[in-house]
């Protein structure tokens, strides 16, 4: 079976131009990372900020051109610096940014954001465009009533759910989720989380989830890849990267998370006594 | 005597459709050397309720309190020119967004100095030599060469730490951290936070740290308060909170965490908690 995406030895550098005083400059943001995604998996890519994940986001997404590497989706290559983009392909990846706040434009109806990816790709006639929108708002949790509302009308995790349902408005075959649970409430992170497996199961979606935190990540992956400063330094499966540890990095970003079971805290409050 | 005593403090903003309950009823006292948590969600009223507090909130809120006391003396009594004397000085705050709450016009060096120039008789010279001294504390390298940089050269750690020495700078018994690592790396936040705890421990302060994350409760509070739309829903030692949860809420909350997951779905119970389930265990 041919994975739904597969990166070969990505690379992307970003050119700054120089000014009067500044000579020109190249950052090398990313600086070749290989991975495969096998239909209805999860690929986690965890990292600090600045190590170049969300730039991986844009190249999956076809946002931004590769610089070197090779690209594949559903089998065939992507280059979006020499041929343009099709709306086919332009419909098989779809991203979820991180602040629901943002990534909503605030003048248009709900009805409107949801309906636009169709007004762009297809063809599809109003009415069923409308039709769409109405189911996709009811799988995502929320109601038919919700079509003609603003966005500021929303709560957070809502707003979150229409970022997902228009995402899902071009069926799309892979999903990029740029840190979509970072900015929620943490029994609305749960509900967005169930939210997206459930999806998964039913439309075998494939999901690339980019986020830090670790315990999210445990949660919803099945492979992980963690990078530090552009480099992939740990590539596995879950349960691999998550029991053995290799690159240390890895470990100091395990150690750096913080632990939530009683005998965590039993112990530091220990640590306190005994220093105090 | 506590450091912060609060009793019964409530706080009502006016809105177009009426007066807006913000904050019901919370009650509250730290002493010194005592790490507080307040965690809640968003809305539940924990930084407005410091604010109130601290009387940072615009002349629009109504803020109410049976007693409202920082070390023995009445916050609402007095004049306001006497709590800003208090303020910055021996009550100390962090804030959210380091990059957003630095003047971006101005040096971080002359920021930190702005808070001695103001609190302290101490002269030009002496600022900045505590100020480098404040700068060593929190472990920003250099730090010479960093008074003259602006926020935006630095990285929001960077930032954070300039915030946390900006607080420290007259010595407060009280500092209020408010989420003071969200917008951080899980990396940066361990150290912001063993740098919290380490600077503490080092000058007796009462701290008390407003958050979302029960992560951020278990590696530093002594105390927990758990709050929900304005009221307090819980309060206890941290062990006993994480231990053995009294209310609905709390136990919602925890079940809600990643790492508590059974199986592949995460119990979404305050989805169907009720406001009336949740109030029913709260404190008055």
């Amino acid at each position: 079976m041919t994975p739904v995406l597969e990166a070969r030895n990505l690379k992307r550098d970003y050119h700054i131009p120089g000014g009067l005083f500044k000579p020109a400059k190249t950052v090398h943001a990313v600086k070749g990372v290989s991975f495969n995604v096998e239909e209805g998996k999860t690929l986690a890519i965890v990292g600090e900020s600045g190590c170049g994940k969300s730039t991986v986001a844009r190249m999956v997404t076809m946002i931004d051109p590769i610089t070197e590497g090779e690209m594949l989706i559903d089998g065939r290559k992507v280059d979006i610096a020499s041929e343009p983009l099709t709306s086919e392909m332009r419909s098989k990846v779809q991203i979820v940014f991180q602040n629901p706040y943002g990534s909503l434009n605030p003048r248009k109806k709900i009805g409107d954001i949801l309906t636009e990816p169709l007004v762009i790709n297809t063809k599809i006639p109003a009415g069923e465009r409308r039709d769409r929108a109405m189911a996709i708002l009811k799988k995502v949790g929320l109601e038919e009533k919700h079509y003609g509302r603003y966005p500021h009308m929303f709560s957070g995790g809502q707003r979150q759910r229409v970022a997902i349902a228009r995402a899902l408005m071009l069926n799309p075959r892979l999903l990029v989720l740029d840190e979509p649970v970072s900015a929620l409430d943490l029994s609305v992170q749960a509900q967005v989380l169930n939210l997206l497996a459930d999806l998964q199961d039913e439309f075998h979606l494939t999901y690339v989830f980019i986020s830090h935190d670790l315990s999210v990540v445990r949660h919803i992956a099945d492979d992980v890849m963690v990078m530090y400063f552009g480099e992939a330094v740990e590539y596995g499966s879950r349960d691999q990267v998550f029991e053995d540890p290799q690159h240390a990095y890895t470990k100091t970003l395990f150690a750096a998370t913080p632990r939530v079971d009683v005998d965590a805290i039993r112990a530091r409050i220990e640590r306190r006594k005994r220093a105090a | 005597m506590p450091l912060l005593e609060v009793k019964n403090l409530t706080v009502e903003f006016q809105t177009a459709s009426g007066p807006f309950r913000a904050v019901d009823g919370v009650s509250l006292k730290v002493d010194e050397g005592e790490v507080l948590a307040i965690v809640g969600e968003s809305g539940s009223g924990k930084s407005v309720s410091m604010l109130a507090a601290m009387g940072l909130l615009p002349w629009t809120a109504k803020v109410t309190a049976d007693v409202l006391t920082f070390n023995g003396r009445d916050m609402q009594a007095m004049s306001d020119s006497d709590r800003r004397k208090i303020i910055g000085k021996d009550i100390a705050m962090i804030f959210q967004e380091p990059i957003a709450s630095l003047n971006p016009c101005f040096t971080v060096g002359f920021q930190i100095e702005e808070v001695l120039r103001v609190h302290t008789d101490l002269g030009r010279k002496a600022r900045r030599d505590r100020a480098i001294e404040l700068f060593q504390s929190v472990g920003i390298p250099t730090p010479e060469e960093r008074l003259g940089h602006f926020p935006h050269q630095m990285s929001g750690g960077q930032c954070q730490r300039v915030m946390i020495a900006t607080a420290l700078a007259c010595n407060p018994k009280l500092l209020i951290a408010d989420e003071p690592t969200t917008a951080l790396d899980v990396t940066i936040q361990k150290q912001i936070l063993d740098l919290l705890m380490k600077l503490q421990a080092e000058y007796g302060m009462g701290l008390i740290i407003i958050t979302h994350d029960m992560g951020v409760v278990a590696e530093t509070a002594d105390r927990v308060i758990v709050q929900y739309k304005g009221r307090q829903i819980e309060s206890a030692d941290v062990l006993s909170l994480f231990e053995n949860p009294k209310s609905v809420y709390t136990k919602a909350l925890l079940s809600a965490l990643p790492e508590n997951a059974v199986g592949g779905r995460l119990p979404t119970i305050t989805e169907k908690l009720t406001d009336a389930e949740i109030f029913a265990g709260a404190l008055r």
